[in-house]
């Protein structure tokens, strides 16, 4: 066990990590702004990557289907606000997480009419195959890519909330819905934007794992659950919380599976655990929204 | 909500009814030997009835949305089956030694999920719950990980004045019903106190009922305990109905399913999830003859109730009873 092996583990979980920071950035948005819990995001990741699987025979691009699928996950995410999640509004937050749970439920099972049970292979795309020195070890070319990836969306993500107008309604917004309908803004558009927007981030999520983790019907499941332990350790409806934990679940699983990789998993509930007994509303967590 | 309702109104026939509650309700999972169409999916309705009725004392009555719940389930599953296969105990022992390490369990992992609330509890008890099952699968030397646990030999039950015979299915879906009995009167018993009072006035406003100088704590705690035995007694009795312990029981879905049979039933109803169990499993035995895709019906029928049916089957006609009545 050498320092370089712990390094190069480390950015293994940041690769890791990134992909758990835009899961829980979408479900953190969903919920901070609709108070609607998504136990549907893992299948929202999961078509993410089967819509790219198809954007890439069609296209042959790797990164037009980067552009592609989250695009087309959005709209199913608009069609999904409009219709399914809009009556509940104001009935409480039973409701919705029973919907999406079924509504998961469904989403599994039709790609599984669409694509087959058995999963399709995805293979690097061919400009990021390879490793790279580090320094102290060598690193696959695609995790550095991803990792790039996460930095520039999370950036692009805090300048558009922090800096523009679209930013200040949907912040406003999340704050009290109320006074902005009173302004005169259509708060119902910004959900069904911020719906799609979350769910696109998990669809590019998906996308962005499928070199590494295979397409499957359920490659959704465990994401779910470890993007739910990251948004309880970084607290709901806070982008920085999101942020720091994905980053934090990440490395500590992965550092963990080096020693053991039995207890990867279990690590993972362990922070949560700890967290919760010192801060149950999570590192970064906002008073009010949890009620 | 029932019990307050049935107070104020006259002595109608529906009033009547409603205060044999629990021995009608008795009575019908009985009949439900005739209505079913083999005995096993009799036993596994009752079974899931009463894992339904634990998930229901949280949802319905306290108000709490648990994803949870199958790992007290299969903590009792895994607890009574390997209690049999590793230590060779009497059925009725291993049952006991189910309930006991659900128990344990909800203990623990109610300690820690007390304090959260609303989405956080629910994400909270779905993750410790996906722990247990994390815990259970690689334990693959005991538990046989992802095989399942096999080979849990419980033929007879021996009550020291009689014995059952647990291959013959009638007699196995009167034992297992005469422990769902039980539960239903212990759980009839405690709604009735002024425990299952304070039960439903946290699930209505639980700041007022701190103020009133009741520990909402300790009493969320308390009744995550009884639910957790509950269904640890429902998954004890599954160990025995099924031979075996499938580790997918263990899973978030099957945590999803408990809570969509209640709601499918009606939450705040007290027969409303052995109903919702019933339809539910009928539904699925009825489906998968014809096609494979039963998930895809399951999803809908989740979005469906949702969007139509709030109030669940039996809480819509117990409305209608209650307004003509």
């Amino acid at each position: 066990m050498t320092l370089d092996l712990i390094l190069l583990q480390t950015f293994t979980g940041l690769a890791l990590g990134s992909i758990l920071v835009l899961m829980a950035l979408g479900m953190s948005l969903i919920f901070g702004m609709l108070t609607v819990p998504n136990f549907a995001h893992g299948a929202f990741y999961m078509v993410g990557a089967y819509a790219g699987v198809v954007a890439f025979r069609l296209t042959d691009s790797f990164v037009a289907a980067l552009v592609c699928a989250p695009l087309a996950v959005a709209l199913l995410g608009f069609a999904v606000e409009r219709t399914l999640v809009r009556p509940l509004y104001g009935r409480g937050l039973d409701y919705p997480i029973v919907l999406t749970f079924g509504l998961a439920y469904a989403m599994i099972e039709i790609i599984r009419i669409l694509f087959g049970k058995e999963g399709i292979p995805f293979e690097t795309p061919e400009f990021l195959q390879g490793a790279v020195s580090l320094g102290f070890g060598y690193f696959p070319l695609y995790r550095l890519f991803l990792i790039g990836v996460c930095v520039v969306v999370v950036g692009a993500l805090y300048l558009c909330l922090e800096k523009t107008k679209f930013g200040l309604v949907v912040r406003a917004g999340a704050n009290d819905p109320e006074i902005v309908r009173v302004l005169g803004i259509d708060i119902r558009t910004i959900w069904m934007l911020i719906f799609g927007l979350g769910t696109g981030l998990a669809a590019l999520a998906g996308l962005l794992a499928a070199p590494m983790r295979g397409v499957t019907p359920e490659m959704g499941i465990p994401v779910l659950v470890e993007a739910f332990v990251v948004t309880v350790v970084g607290g709901m409806g806070s982008l920085a919380g999101a942020s720091v934990a994905g980053i934090l679940v990440g490395v500590v699983m992965s550092l963990t599976s080096l020693f053991s990789p039995k207890f990867a998993e279990l690590s993972m509930f362990a922070l949560m655990a700890l967290t919760l007994i010192i801060r149950p509303r999570g590192l970064f967590g906002r008073p009010g929204l949890t009620g | 909500m029932t019990a307050i309702t049935a107070q104020a109104s006259s002595t109608s026939w529906f009033t009547l009814l409603a205060r044999r509650r629990v021995a009608l309700a008795i009575l019908a999972l009985a009949a439900l030997l005739f209505v079913a169409p083999y005995e096993a999916l009799a036993t596994n309705i009752i079974i899931y009835g009463l894992f339904a009725l634990g998930c229901n004392l949280l949802l319905g009555y306290t108000g709490l949305l648990s994803f949870g719940q199958a790992a007290f389930f299969g903590l009792g599953a895994y607890g009574c089956g390997l209690s049999i296969v590793h230590g060779g105990a009497p059925v009725l022992v291993a049952l006991a030694i189910g309930v006991v390490s659900a128990i344990f369990g909800a203990a623990l992992i109610g300690a820690m999920v007390i304090r959260s609330r609303g989405i956080y509890f629910a994400m909270v008890t779905l993750a410790l719950g996906q722990c247990v099952s994390a815990i259970l699968y690689e334990a693959d030397f005991w538990t046989g990980g992802e095989n399942g646990l096999r080979g849990i030999a419980a033929s007879v039950a021996n009550f020291g004045v009689f014995k059952v015979n647990l291959v013959d299915p009638t007699q196995k879906f009167f034992f297992v019903l005469a422990f769902v009995a039980l539960a239903l009167i212990l759980v009839e018993r405690l709604l009735a106190s002024p425990f299952g009072i304070t039960l439903e006035a946290i699930r209505e406003n639980e700041k007022r009922v701190i103020a009133c100088g009741y520990d909402a704590q300790a009493t969320k705690w308390l009744v995550f305990v009884l639910s957790g035995a509950i269904c640890g007694l429902a998954g004890a009795l599954y160990a025995i109905h099924l031979s075996i312990v499938p580790i997918d029981i263990v899973n978030y879905h099957n945590s999803g399913l408990v809570v969509m049979m209640s709601l499918l039933g009606g939450i705040n109803t007290f027969f409303g999830p052995f109903i919702g169990a019933a339809i539910f499993l009928m539904l699925e035995d009825v489906v998968s003859k014809f096609t494979s895709h039963w998930q895809l019906v399951v999803g809908l029928l989740f979005i469906a109730l949702v969007l139509f049916f709030p109030r669940g089957v039996w809480g819509t006609l117990l409305a209608r009873m209650r307004s003509r009545s």
